[in-house]
């Protein structure tokens, strides 16, 4: 059994910033597992450009943003161990892993962050009718294929799901020779950022068919072709509308899944909504002392809210581990964190009013399109905060900052509920 | 007098942007939330830019170098850019930012590599 401070799991960019956090709040024993063989997780393979312009106010590509934190990562002196696959976390914070390098391994942490991301949901949880024949593949696998392996997994592509791995994936397959059919999206809006939609596909001419969807998979050994339906208000397939695409790859960008079968073994509350832990304003989890950020917790659009997220995360594991994490402050009304109208997955669930520092961030993602809209925040019912928005989608999440004065001001206060007023 | 509209992709706002057009120049942008946006109208009414990501050979490596173009280069010519890129064998060690390509298609912009190879350490 090794003792550490603090144990991060998983070395994307939410396991990077928590780390870095963590030996910056003075923590020294900090540890870091990694599955792959290297670190920056999904970052690697996301070789295009539009990251970090909240955190460095520069426009880089994925390994670039990656690199920075890792080379930080470094340079602090801290450890990371890859190829490392942890099999078990228990509530007393107790993990066991294993890797070719080391077999099996048993760590005993004073805080641990949960940094493992999310993976994509597959054709498995689509129901399409069909063979189940080679070519069909969650787009980020596809992209991890042709970015970091450097294999195109087909010439002619057809796109479920307008999610952003898939628009930009649609642009990826283009450049690299592929023929892009068209992307189907069974919603009337696309489900990825705009600029996505603007720049991977009416670029190159891929027609986006919103409110369609594949009905039927054609082809026994490799893919042949699909068909493709418009779909009415219910979703259900329009007779009559039916159009044959002859190719050989679908791609599927239909939602992504927090991977929380970790956490949940390990007692921790899992909401229904995000999919992702319960957790207050310090993001620890219901478990003391387990704390998570990034994917994980809930589905990002952009990395650099999962790094200031992280960074947030990883300082407050420190303060844990340090033995400072609930000391010291009056344990005080738990505040419930509550969708309103046209609001989904509001993080955090649960905020102590008096250990909140400055401000309170609060993350959530509008359930429907709303334009020239208001997300509301209102303590016990009473208006607190507004703030004005030309559109709102469900494919950008929002970030709104309560500062604490507001709090203060309402102190005694029961529940706090964000909902959207056109 | 003409009017488009363009959707912004400045960052993730993706305001869309009213344009009106007056003998080919733009003269008024109308829906922008920050500075960016009437720049970004103006160039991409008149001459629309893209910055190109896309991979390159290592010479004795099976997996891909990503890339960039260090600057934006005309749209008309991304194809083109990507055909001079894939032509070319990148001769590792490469760090981020080593040039890979120069005046990619005679643009006058370089490619540089965005991701390590050779030099030890792997992200």
């Amino acid at each position: 059994m090794t003792d550490v401070d603090i144990l991060i799991i998983g070395g994307g960019p939410a396991g990077l910033a928590a780390a870095i956090a963590a030996h910056e709040a003075g923590c020294r024993n900090v540890l870091l597992l990694e599955r792959e063989p290297a670190l920056g997780g999904i970052l690697r393979q996301c070789i295009h450009a539009g990251f970090g312009m909240h955190v460095f106010k520069e426009d880089l590509t994925g390994p670039e943003y990656a690199q920075r934190f890792v080379r930080r990562f470094h340079e602090l002196g801290l450890s990371a161990q890859c190829d490392t696959m942890v099999l078990s976390v228990t509530p007393d914070r107790e993990v066991t892993a294993v890797s070719p390098a080391f077999g099996l391994q048993h760590f005993r942490a004073k805080a641990i962050v949960l940094a493992m991301g999310c993976r994509e949901r597959t054709r498995g949880a689509l129901q399409v009718p069909g063979w189940r024949p080679a070519g069909i593949y969650p787009a980020g696998q596809a992209q991890r294929f042709v970015n970091l392996d450097g294999w195109m997994p087909g010439r002619r592509v057809v796109i479920l799901g307008s999610g952003d791995i898939g628009l930009i994936m649609a642009r990826r397959m283009t450049l690299e020779g592929a023929k892009v059919l068209a992307c189907v999206e069974l919603m009337p809006f696309s489900s990825g950022l705009t600029r996505n939609v603007v720049q991977c596909l009416d670029d190159y001419g891929i027609p986006l068919l919103l409110s369609h969807t594949v009905t039927e998979i054609h082809g026994r050994e490799r893919l042949e072709a699909v068909t493709v339906a418009q779909v009415d208000a219910q979703r259900k397939p329009l007779p009559g509308t039916d159009q044959r695409f002859e190719c050989d790859t679908l791609l599927l960008s239909v939602g992504l899944i927090p991977e929380n079968e970790l956490s949940r073994a390990a007692g921790v509350r899992v909401s229904e909504v995000t999919c992702g832990p319960l957790v207050d304003e310090a993001l620890q989890t219901s478990v003391p002392g387990i704390f998570a950020c990034g994917n994980v917790l809930h589905v990002h659009d952009l990395v650099d809210h999962v790094t200031i997220e992280s960074t947030e995360a990883g300082r407050q594991a420190a303060k844990y581990a340090q033995g400072q994490g609930e000391a010291g402050i009056p344990a005080c009304q738990m505040l419930q964190i509550r969708d309103g109208a046209g609001v989904r997955g509001l993080v955090p669930q649960t905020v102590c009013a008096g250990r909140v520092a400055d401000v309170l961030p609060l993350m959530f993602r509008p359930a429907a399109v709303f334009k020239d809209a208001a997300a509301v925040v209102r303590l016990d019912g009473e208006e607190v905060l507004r703030k004005r928005f030309r559109i709102l989608t469900p494919g950008e999440m929002v970030r709104l900052v309560v500062p604490k004065e507001v709090l203060e001001r309402h102190a005694g206060a029961g529940e706090l509920t964000v909902g959207v007023e056109v | 007098m003409s009017e488009r509209t363009v959707t912004c992709i400045g960052c993730p706002m993706g305001c869309r942007l009213r344009v009106t057009l007056e003998g080919g120049q733009v003269s008024a942008v109308d829906g922008a939330a920050c500075g960016r946006g009437a720049a970004y109208a103006r160039q991409e009414c008149v001459c629309p830019t893209r910055q190109v990501t896309t991979l390159a050979r290592v010479r004795g490596r099976r997996e891909p170098l990503s890339v960039k173009t260090a600057q934006p280069v005309p749209k008309a010519l991304i194809f083109a850019c990507v055909e001079e890129i894939h032509r070319a064998c990148v001769v590792p060690p490469v760090r981020i930012g080593d040039v890979v390509v120069k005046n990619v298609c005679g643009t006058g912009v370089d490619v540089v590599a965005t991701m390590e190879a050779g030099v030890g350490v792997r992200i």
